[in-house]
């Protein structure tokens, strides 16, 4: 299948940000007609090896060539006329403009007055064709379709450029199974007509369901370079994290179910908690280090629910309760005052704040619930940033680094601490682990179950069933933006016996309402 | 392990485009036609001077400047950005073009240094936000004052292009239609030529050359246009020297119709421009917007001062009425975008 003759090659890649070696000599290699892996944590130096690869960074050393040419990138521009294209985990197309015009932008075709539209959507639409994309109005604007699509719509421009490389950073993280082997069809065909596929991913299964080749990174350094098929897991996670992976399917093992007593008083219990349009009344009863999970399906309500209980979305009806005694919750200044508190999905946008650092982001809530005349007096506030970034491991270990420049698992657990500094009772996270590292993951589990144990309630939110199971105390299963059921987790509890009552429900609520 | 394993597959159905169906993004612009067209007649109603082509002759003639410049405000705003320094770069290039012709110089040159004036200062503020990385709206507001402190500088008196000159031949008149009736003659000069010129330029540089849909890319998302490959910095320039060339040339249709130039004159123009293009429909943070837009939103700034006088508005209170329209087309563009979002 692959021929001997690399496409790309990259040979000890050096590059230097101030302070750190973002990558010391790694080397990576990419044939042609092969769907290849960039493993490795985030921190890894994933990211930077393919800002490298686009133009998007400078080299400090080592060698770029493709097609046995010797490359030096400076700008994205140049990489793509050597015929390297790149697809980004957030869709780098504009939604302000139609799909087509998303293909082409740049490449349009010219009539004697200028771009001749006509013609020129008519090639857009015979490359979205050749991607089994025909059903797409070209005329469209981008903004109209999901995710998914417009990543594929990102594919397709990369065709009209004549890629040789393909780069598919993360595309995956935000697609729902269909989706993802719908892409993963496409990755396939672009591959058999000759492409060099790079290939990003955080889902082992997906890695090794799709590609060929890998090459693992660890601390910016190159680890080494396999064949797929001929790697077991455990030793690629080894490779990836230098420890075995034996430890981490530790986690949650030793855990005991808490039970509740009878007659308990919860920490928060909400009755009936609802907002027209956004999610119907839930109850639910939330008890000290307790682990609430939500599950459900992509836009079954957690979300949703879970901006209610923070008062980040005003609720328009039901009750509140926090140790018994009404709890009037409808901004997220008064749920901190109320000791909850809530750390988002949306970690870019909504989590961190990138223009400051690390020191700062953490500080951020616990000086909002201060309110601005009762600074937080330095050596306490130092003694507190000190104290999370050590108990949460945060790297670099360095306060003073804009939050914006670290990987996502370490951005998530600055978030973390952030909310941990505000000493809430009730935790709300909303998919903590999404879009990380194994390590980072593991880490960010662990201090899911100390918290618990040390008496923090948290509600835990994630589209990751099995990590749900394996934390939660209990288990409240959303569908259509209502609760459909609360599941005991005694031990007996698998991500399939939640499916199963997602898939039971099926009945009753067709009729009722169809998923958006 | 996604675990959105029962989530059905998306589908995605191509509907059938009718020609008939409007963008949404075009409703504000439509909206703009529409008060026009409504102001107009409330006008013909009270006071049954404005469906006359005398009217409309003096309402183009008159404004054709305020056209031009709203054409060039266009370029930035479409891009997220502003060019703040349009109406200094008025009179900088209207007092040296008369300093000039006074001392002699024939109008051609003068014309020439005019828009080469224009051009420095667009590449300078293109020069300030691209290699020093400054806001727009600094980078042009410093062009903006170092343009009208240099004018000031050079004279602060109102200054006659010298009646030899055949500088004001700019601004003769044109009757496209004579009507026996008096002062009711469709009437042009050739700045209403020159705004026509430079709507059509603008149209066509926009959406049918590259560099427009690289400034439309910019204002949907400039690192998204970034990593598209597309020369985001190239654009970036032609958009400001294109803006300040504009402005140039709205300074010269302007000194050619009023026959002299002053440091004072056009203080807020930059202001009048931002509002025909709000007006007109563009989206102030960028992405979408049309030129033909702009020029509606021109003519609805231009027809609210007689529409006011005819009304007995006070003068004072005419800057309000320009408040509370822009207030008004800027309310409908987030009510456009919030049901697009749905």
């Amino acid at each position: 299948m692959s021929e001997n003759q690399p496409i790309v090659e990259m040979q000890g890649i050096t590059i230097e940000f101030p302070g750190v070696k973002a990558l010391d000599g790694v080397n990576l290699r990419l044939f042609p007609g092969e769907i290849h892996a960039l493993m490795g944590e985030n921190g890894a130096g994933k990211s930077t090896m393919i800002k490298a690869l686009t133009g998007v960074y400078k080299i400090n050393g080592g060698s770029i060539s493709v097609d046995s040419k010797p490359q030096t990138f400076t700008g994205t521009a140049d990489a793509q006329n050597a015929g390297i294209a790149t697809v980004y985990q957030e869709v780098n197309l504009c939604t302000n403009l139609s799909i087509g015009e998303n293909v082409m932008l740049g490449h349009e075709l010219h009539g004697p007055l200028g771009i001749n539209w006509k013609k020129t959507h008519a090639q857009a639409k015979r490359h979205l064709a050749t991607l089994g994309l025909q059903h797409l109005d070209s005329h469209a604007s981008l903004s109209s379709i999901s995710i998914a699509m417009q990543q594929l719509v990102a594919i397709a421009r990369a065709m009209v450029i004549d890629a040789k490389v393909l780069i598919l950073d993360e595309p995956t993280s935000s697609l729902d199974a269909n989706e993802v082997e719908h892409l993963f069809s496409i990755m396939r065909q672009v591959r058999d007509s000759g492409v060099a596929i790079l290939f990003v991913s955080h889902f082992l299964d997906q890695i090794y369901e799709v590609t060929d080749r890998l090459t693992v990174l660890r601390n910016g350094t190159y680890i080494a370079e396999v064949m797929t098929k001929e790697t077991p897991r455990d030793e690629l996670i080894s490779m990836m994290i230098g420890k075995s992976a034996g430890e981490l399917s530790q986690i949650g093992a030793k855990k005991s179910s808490r039970t509740v007593e009878s007659g308990e008083q919860p920490v928060a219990s909400v009755e009936g908690l609802g907002k027209k349009g956004s999610i119907k009344p839930i109850s639910v009863d939330i008890f000290k280090g307790q682990v609430l999970g939500l599950a459900g399906l992509l836009g079954s309500g957690r979300t949703e629910f879970g901006r209610l209980l923070f008062g980040a979305d005003k609720a328009d009806e039901g009750v509140y309760k926090l140790h018994g005694s009404d709890a009037n919750i409808d901004t997220p200044a008064s749920a901190l005052r109320g000791k909850v508190a809530y750390s988002t999905e949306n970690r870019r946008d909504e989590g961190i704040v990138g223009d400051l650092t690390v020191r700062e982001n953490i500080l951020l809530a616990l000086q909002a619930i201060r309110g601005m005349f009762r600074p937080v007096p330095k050596k306490e506030a130092d003694a507190i940033v000190d104290k999370y970034m050590k108990e949460l491991n945060v790297r670099p270990a360095d306060p003073n680094k804009l939050i914006r420049n670290l990987s996502g698992g370490n951005q998530q657990k600055v978030l973390l601490a952030r909310w941990l500094a505000t000493k809430p009772e009730l935790l709300i996270l909303d998919e903590p682990t999404r879009g990380i590292d194994i390590g980072a993951k593991a880490e960010i589990q662990q201090t899911v179950l100390e918290l618990a144990e040390q008496g923090m309630s948290v509600v835990f939110i994630s589209s990751e069933l099995e990590e749900v199971v394996r934390l939660s105390d209990d288990i409240v299963v959303l569908k259509d933006r209502r609760k459909i059921a609360e599941i005991l987790n005694d031990g007996t509890i698998s991500p399939e016996t939640i499916v199963q009552t997602i898939a039971n429900s099926d009945v009753e609520t067709t009729n009722s309402g169809k998923a958006a | 392990m996604t675990s959105a394993a029962a989530t059905p597959k998306q589908r995605v159905t191509a509907k059938k485009r009718s020609p008939f169906t409007i963008n949404p993004q075009a409703i504000p612009t439509l909206a703009a036609v529409v008060i026009f067209i409504v102001m107009i007649i409330i006008g013909e109603l009270m006071f049954g001077t404005y469906l006359r082509l005398g009217f409309i002759s003096s309402l183009l003639m008159d404004h054709s400047y305020l056209i031009i410049l709203a054409v060039a405000m266009t370029f930035p705003i479409l891009t997220g950005g502003i060019d703040l320094s349009v109406g200094a770069i008025v009179a900088i290039t209207g007092v040296v073009a008369a300093k000039l012709m006074i001392a002699g110089v024939p109008s051609w040159v003068a014309i020439i240094v005019m828009l080469l004036i224009g051009v420095a200062f667009g590449a300078l503020a293109g020069i300030l936000i691209e290699q020093f990385n400054m806001q727009p709206f600094i980078a042009t507001l410093s062009t903006m004052f170092l343009a009208r402190g240099i004018a000031s500088i050079i004279s602060t008196d109102s200054l006659t292009v010298p009646k030899d000159n055949n500088f004001s031949w700019l601004a003769t008149d044109i009757h496209l239609i004579d009507n026996p009736k008096i002062s009711n003659d469709l009437t042009v000069d050739l700045g209403v030529f020159v705004a026509v010129i430079v709507v059509v330029i603008g149209y066509i540089v926009l959406h049918k050359t590259r560099t427009g849909r690289t400034i439309y890319a910019i204002g949907g998302s400039r690192s998204s246009a970034e990593l598209m490959g597309l020369p985001v910095k190239r654009t970036q320039y032609s958009i400001y020297i294109i803006s300040a060339l504009l402005a140039s040339v709205a300074s010269i249709v302007y000194m050619a119709s009023m026959g002299n130039a002053k440091n004072v004159v056009g203080v807020g123009w930059e202001l009048d421009a931002v509002a025909s293009v709000v007006i007109g429909g563009t989206l102030i943070s960028g992405g979408f917007g049309y030129v033909l837009g702009s020029v509606i939103g021109a003519l609805v700034r231009s027809i609210i001062d007689p529409l006011t006088s005819d009304f007995s508005v006070p003068a004072e209170a005419v800057t309000i009425v320009v408040g509370v329209m822009i207030l008004i087309f800027v309310v409908l563009q987030r009510a456009v975008m919030a049901v697009k979002r749905r």
